[in-house]
């Protein structure tokens, strides 16, 4: 009938369906930094007012490698994006697996420290009031990394099996976008833990 | 482009499936729907099942307190009957009702299929399903089976320390953590899933301006959810942390503060209030305009006004805590701001009369129950500003003022302008009329019934009553007026069961509703009752706020003036 | 809907001006503080009913004048999408009656809340318990429980008196409406109130934060004395316990049960501080933080099944036989 003679103008167009990844992926950033600020406000408030145990300055070491690593899989992740952008499969499969080891890297390095902290330095999470904000910060940020691995290893499986093909670069970048959400929060935890609360 | 009709009258489409099926089948089609308006109902099914038990949890407790020294339940009960209450309605009742209308309306109103991410949908209602039962669980599996079992007794704000687990001793409190914790999930889910439909899945034409100012106000809500409901997933997943691990979030014994749950709480808690109040805004903008025969008053302004409350509602939460010492300044920051709100809101007040102003106002039940909620909401205001004075506040702050106030908020602002909701979209969805008699009976019941309760709930706080007391002795003076109280609590259960009467009896016998039954103007309207699978036969195009002003009113169309 | 109404007529009808009565309406203030709040609240109260009249009014007009009528033709009325002048006169004068509200409450704020204290104000240290309250008079070197005495400032001598609040388990709230607002007692936390009382007698609250199992019955009063009667009642206070030989059996019953390791008896072995001091028991009109008369008949059964006076307290039962109990009232109402 007659809706097929309508005419909206463009700037009347809403935002196409196809967008609805990259918006609620915004969303869920949000939400997640709003939990990630909770636990930020509480290590800042507790900074400096446990009662016993050893303080971050003499226990704490700036984890350069680990941030390194896990900064350059942002690096690493975009270009995988780009590849597969361009439909260079293998590329892509490259990259991707990289990214993938990076972030183990980051973790294992997590994992050294901890084990450091906890029997060296009897730093636990019922020691003191440092360590439940310590563990709990850098631990929800580890936790965030895992989710991340996970969810970049079923790509990857995807991937050796075949089954990505370039019509999937969208939803990848959508999932990408998480990682660089990860990374994001570890420069904002890095600098509360390491620097500015040390 | 003028000329051209962009609304198509609603198609008729014949019922496409058989008649019966065996009933599992029906069932199992609940169950595995990811269909929007199922979702929706099932939210909604599932707020009334809670809003009948916390009903019945408060019922418990006026009847333990209509006179002094009453010995009905013990102190042990009584406190989890007020925890559990207060947590259910919240968290199970009011919230799964504002979620429920979001998720039938908002696709509808948009002109979509469905919402952005249907599985998503389902799994955030199922999320919230479990959320209720493991916190119900509770009853039955704090300590197993001995006695009233045991349900958490922290009170719904669950102050440190009292959840640590030297005070709270075994797993009460821990349902009351992770029942939450659960549900919550569900919500962020769907804030996300409702913020995406509403940018994402509009109808060619509908730009920000003219989206239904319903959909605006969940827009705001879900955006709330996103930032206020996550802060208390974490101080949430702190408290797990203190009672599992050991830690010292809020153990004062180890340095820990017990202040600081109170603002990760409120943080939460303020906003929460609003996430559940916008959306009764946003029903009674839709269904005054249409009752009153006018477009909103002050559109533009009303949509500035939700966002300004939205964004003035994250920064008052620690007016919640006048009493606990903050200093001089932080006590008029949040005199300032939780002040500042009422602006906002007075503004909203205003406009609805001024759409009712110079109208032609059809008195359904649908409007009657709005006109109480314009008069019961404009009193929880006032008491509002009475209490965001803090040194008032040092007085009326926990006393049984605060408990008036905030239920005139719930019960006579959100839930009447819910009850307004059911009986304006019932025929919708469901196809059939709800009984105009028995819903006035219901209503008048019911505003007997709340203001009997709620106006003289505001005495005894004056009188220094506080809040949460099992028992008061009778020298206090507040026994006539608590009797009061309870007794209205008798006229609100039987208006509740004439709404169940009203739903139940209509879906059966009502007289056929038809497409449009309230000759009304937003998009629902322009399809069958009830809409068909996918909503639309064909996707709308619309050029103004009121489509359906525009199909009906080809000479005077809104867009004219818009 | 008449709920503005109620609220201040049935608010200023109860206030009694009689002086301290056992209903603690806060609208019949006895305490700089309290007065402060009250002459804030009336003022609050007046705006807030100006507006609700107003736009009770408003809504109550439009909803009958506009109604429809069986008599109007069906055409829709005129479609009137909003006035910008009329938006920002309802939008301005709002903003207006919030910073009035606001500087009127910022006013009380500062004057209750920045109070300066003369040096020889009286301190008491209040110590919220799960479920009864212990005041200590740090000056004078005593502790006592559940009955806070002060001395009245009449006749223009103003004795204020300084209350430092804390808490040994959980949250309280100390708040006695005549006297003041209230105020929480938070553990790992120092907050402070204060109160001046302008007339003699027994002011009534309790505690208004939930606390736990009997929030309900953790009672307080504030006896108000004169000056010299206050003084009298402090050297009393101060006296160790009355060491009575006709009591020295249900002495020994005290200092050889779980008793002493909750309650302090100056001039004994008994130094618990979990339960009240019990030293001058017998000058409180109370026990059980308000929750039954002190009788000896209340004080047998309290010590036997302190439940049936206040179930869910942390007083245990004390399982003692008949001739230990009696030893033990006699002792106890020997605590003068």
């Amino acid at each position: 009938m007659a809706a097929a003679t309508i005419t909206v103008p463009q700037t009347e167009m809403p935002l196409s369906a196809s967008y609805r990844g990259k918006v609620g992926m915004w969303c869920l950033i949000v939400a997640e930094s709003a939990i990630f600020s909770i636990f930020v406000v509480a290590y800042l408030y507790y900074a400096g007012k446990s009662i016993s145990g050893p303080t971050p300055a003499q226990v704490l070491d700036i984890p350069w490698f680990n941030s390194i690593c896990l900064f350059s899989s942002s690096l690493t992740i975009v270009l995988a994006e780009k590849a597969l952008h361009h439909g260079n499969i293998k590329r892509f499969g490259l990259f991707w697996f990289l990214t993938i080891a990076l972030g183990v890297i980051f973790l294992i390095g997590t994992g050294r420290e901890w084990y450091g902290l906890i029997y060296h330095d009897g730093l636990t999470v019922s020691s003191s009031l440092f360590g439940t904000t310590f563990y709990s910060l850098v631990g929800l940020h580890a936790f965030h990394v895992t989710v991340g691995l996970i969810g970049l290893t079923i790509i990857l499986i995807f991937t050796l099996l075949g089954a990505l093909r370039q019509e999937h670069a969208a939803r990848v970048s959508v999932f990408a976008m998480y990682w660089h959400f990860v990374d994001v929060i570890w420069v904002v935890v890095l600098s509360v833990v390491y620097f500015i609360a040390r | 482009m003028a000329d051209a009709q962009p609304i198509l009258p609603p198609m008729i489409i014949s019922p496409e499936r058989e008649g019966t099926r065996p009933m599992v089948q029906v069932l199992h089609d609940w169950i595995v729907t990811v269909d929007h308006k199922k979702l929706g109902l099932m939210y909604f099914g599932y707020g009334i099942i809670f809003l009948v038990i916390g009903g019945i949890e408060a019922a418990i407790m006026r009847a333990q307190l209509a006179v002094a020294n009453n010995h009905l339940v013990s102190p042990e009960t009584f406190n989890r009957l007020f925890t559990m209450h207060g947590t259910t309605m919240i968290f199970f009742a009011a919230m799964p009702l504002v979620f429920g209308f979001a998720n039938y309306l908002v696709p509808l109103m948009v002109g979509a299929r469905d919402m952005a991410f249907p599985r998503l949908n389902a799994w955030s209602f199922w999320m919230s399903v479990f959320g209720g039962l493991i916190l119900y669980f509770s009853w039955v599996g704090g300590f197993g089976l001995y006695g009233a079992g045991s349900a958490p007794d922290v009170g719904w704000f669950a102050y440190a320390p009292l959840t640590a687990s030297s005070f709270s001793v075994g797993h009460s409190t821990d349902y009351w953590i992770i029942g939450i914790l659960v549900s919550g999930f569900g919500s962020i889910g769907t804030a996300l899933n409702v913020l995406t439909t509403t940018f994402c899945l509009r109808c060619p034409g509908m730009t920000l301006r003219r989206m239904p100012l319903l959909v605006w106000m969940n827009a705001v809500t879900m955006f709330l959810v996103l930032v206020a409901l996550s802060p208390l997933t974490a101080a949430q997943v702190m408290l797990l942390i203190d009672r599992y691990l050991g830690g010292h979030f809020f153990d004062t014994q180890a340095g820990g503060s017990a202040v600081i749950w109170m603002h990760f709480f409120w943080i939460f808690g303020h906003p929460e209030v609003y996430i559940l109040v916008l959306p009764a805004f946003a029903i009674v903008s839709e269904v005054i305009p249409v009752f009153s025969r006018k477009p909103i008053f002050g559109y533009n302004i009303m949509v500035a006004a939700t966002v300004a409350i939205g964004f003035i509602s994250l920064s008052v939460w620690a007016h919640h805590m006048f009493t606990i010492g903050m200093t001089s300044y932080a006590n008029a920051f949040f005199v300032a701001s939780t002040s500042a709100i009422s602006v906002p809101t007075g503004i909203k007040i205003f406009n609805w009369i001024g759409t009712m102003w110079g109208g032609k106002i059809r008195y359904s039940v649908a409007m009657l129950f709005c006109v109480a909620f314009l008069c019961q909401f404009l009193i929880a205001g006032l008491t509002g500003i009475m209490l965001a004075a803090a040194p008032f506040d040092w007085q009326l702050g926990n006393s049984y003022f605060v408990v008036a106030h905030f239920h005139y908020v719930i019960l006579g602002g959100i839930v009447m302008a819910i009850f307004a909701g059911v009986y304006y979209w019932y025929p919708k969805v469901t196809g059939k009329m709800l009984s105009e008699t028995l819903g006035k009976w219901h209503f008048w019941l019911f505003v007997i019934g709340f203001h009997l309760t709620f106006d003289f709930m505001h005495i005894p706080g004056l009188l220094g009553m506080p809040r949460r007391i099992y028992t008061y002795d009778a020298s206090r003076g507040w026994e006539i007026w608590n009797l009061i109280v309870s007794i209205g609590v008798i006229f609100q259960i039987l208006g509740i069961v004439f709404l169940v009467l009203d739903l139940i009896w209509s879906y059966f016998k009502g007289a056929p509703a038809g497409n449009d039954p309230w000759d009304a103007w937003t998009l629902e309207w322009n399809t069958t009752s009830p809409p068909p699978d996918y909503n639309f036969a064909e996707i709308p195009v619309v050029l103004s706020r009121r489509p359906l002003w525009d199909l009906k009113h080809p000479e005077d169309p809104d867009w004219k003036y818009e | 809907m008449l709920a503005a109404f109620l609220l201040t007529s049935s608010g200023l009808l109860l206030a009694q001006p009689a002086g301290p009565s056992p209903i603690p309406s806060i609208f019949d203030p006895h305490s700089t503080p309290a007065h402060d709040i009250y002459h804030l609240s009336l003022f609050v109260l007046s705006i807030c009913a100006t507006i609700f009249l107003v736009v009770f009014s408003l809504i109550v007009y439009a909803a009958f004048k506009y109604r429809h009528r069986p008599s109007d033709d069906d055409c829709e009325p005129p479609q009137i999408y909003g006035s910008n002048q009329v938006e920002l006169a309802w939008t301005v004068i709002p903003i207006l009656i919030v910073v009035v509200l606001f500087l009127a409450s910022a006013r009380v704020i500062h004057a209750v809340e920045d109070a300066q204290f003369p040096p020889d104000a009286i301190q008491v240290t209040a110590t919220g318990h799960q479920f009864w309250w212990e005041f200590e008079y740090p000056k004078y070197g005593f502790v006592t429980a559940n009955e806070l005495h002060v001395p009245v400032s009449a006749n223009g001598q103003s004795l204020p008196i300084h209350i430092m609040l804390l808490s040994a388990d959980t949250d309280h709230s100390f708040w006695v409406p005549q006297l003041a607002g209230k105020t929480d007692l938070i553990p790992n936390r120092r907050n402070e109130t204060w109160i001046e009382p302008h007339e003699v007698g027994i002011y009534v609250g309790q505690c208004a934060q939930y606390c736990g199992t009997q929030h309900a019955k953790m009672l307080l009063s504030v006896v108000v004395q004169s000056p010299e009667d206050f003084q009298r009642w402090v050297q009393e206070q101060k006296a160790p316990a009355v060491m009575s030989p006709q009591v020295a059996e249900g002495r020994r019953v005290f200092e050889t049960n779980a008793c002493m390791n909750c309650h302090t008896i100056t001039g004994t072995i008994a130094n618990g501080r979990f339960g009240p001091d019990l030293t001058h028991l017998m000058s409180r009109k109370t026990i059980a933080s308000g929750a039954a008369p002190n009788d000896e008949q209340n004080l047998r059964l309290w010590v036997k099944e302190p439940d049936a006076i206040k179930p869910g307290s942390l007083m245990p039962a004390m399982q003692l036989n008949d001739h230990d109990q009696d030893a033990l009232v006699a002792y106890l109402m020997s605590l003068q």
